[in-house]
């Protein structure tokens, strides 16, 4: 579509609204503006400010996220807000004993986020199997999808959920928001 | 006058420019990065069964359910009714009312009635 030069081909004229969209997103201006140390820190921000979480709640400490999400807790004040979809969610807390039957579950939500994407592993199960070390329990989120945040407790409180948000921001903060441009991930289509 | 509604014609256009300029920065700036298994349909994490077009809900529920309601509001209007019957001086007007009321749903029952909507096809 483009020349070397930069110029712009006759056949653009022509053109789907698919390319012409690509080009907008993906020219000097965006990656000089998506180098921007203050782009970055308003992204990150605002990556922030409104953490979506996926109610995925597998065992008792869903109750616990229930209570953080009510009102004596409530995560509303940090932008916290949970949505029933995966698509419009940010983070996927796993809030309990995730056995071997549920872990294609688990994957297949995680992959039909959308990007930024974290995890919190909830409660000593979620985080390494927890007391149940048996033949059909998942010894860790992390052997399925990565794991940003480990909240430990069995179940943890509603403070140690939203401590483990409030280091999950932390660390959102300290990420750049455009790894995957920078890692040229494109994906396929 | 009508220039006194100036201000809100201002404020209707930054709102819309506010929107517009959200999505595009958005738009811009966004991760792409879509692949099979986030492009999948969404059945709370499980294989999806079958063909979307086939997994329909039956229109004929919607019926029922308003067939429901109304004679559920039916219901609500008849309990205060039944307790203010007991006064003398209004009790036979009410008494007339409601059964004009009664006899409306009722033609409406056997209007759905008479139009199989009754019938579980």
């Amino acid at each position: 579509m483009m020349h070397a030069g930069g110029k712009l081909d006759d056949s653009f004229l022509f053109t789907t609204l698919e390319n012409v969209a690509e080009v907008l997103r993906n020219n000097p201006i965006v990656d000089k503006l998506k180098d921007n140390e203050i782009t970055r820190k308003v992204a990150n921000w605002g990556l922030t400010s409104s953490l979506w979480p996926m109610t995925f709640g597998l065992a008792c400490c869903a109750i616990e996220m229930i209570a953080t999400a009510c009102s004596r807790y409530d995560t509303d004040r940090l932008g916290i807000v949970f949505r029933p979809s995966p698509r419009q969610s940010d983070v996927m807390i796993v809030a309990g004993t995730m056995t071997k039957k549920m872990a294609p579950l688990v994957k297949r939500l995680y992959d039909q986020m959308a990007e930024p994407r974290w995890v919190i592993a909830m409660g000593g199960c979620a985080s390494a199997g927890g007391p149940y070390n048996t033949y059909s329990v998942v010894q860790g989120t992390d052997l399925v999808i990565p794991v940003d945040v480990y909240i430990p407790g069995c179940p943890p409180r509603p403070e140690a959920l939203i401590y483990g948000f409030l280091q999950l921001m932390e660390k959102i903060k300290r990420e750049t928001p455009f790894i995957l441009e920078q890692r040229k991930i494109r994906g396929v289509k | 006058m009508l220039l006194s509604y100036l201000p809100i014609l201002v404020m209707m256009g930054i709102a819309t420019a506010m929107a517009l300029g959200v999505l595009f920065f958005s738009f811009l700036l966004r991760p792409r990065n879509p692949y099979k298994e986030k492009l999948a349909p969404w059945e709370c994490g499980l294989e999806p069964i079958g063909e979307a077009s086939a997994g329909h809900f039956k229109v004929h529920f919607f019926i029922i359910a308003i067939l429901f309601v109304l004679f559920d509001v039916e219901t609500l209007f008849l309990f205060p009714w039944a307790v203010t019957l007991t006064e003398k001086a209004l009790a036979i007007p009410i008494f007339i009312e409601m059964i004009i009321f009664i006899v409306v749903l009722a033609i409406g029952l056997v209007y759905a009635w008479a139009k199989g909507a009754l019938d579980w096809v």
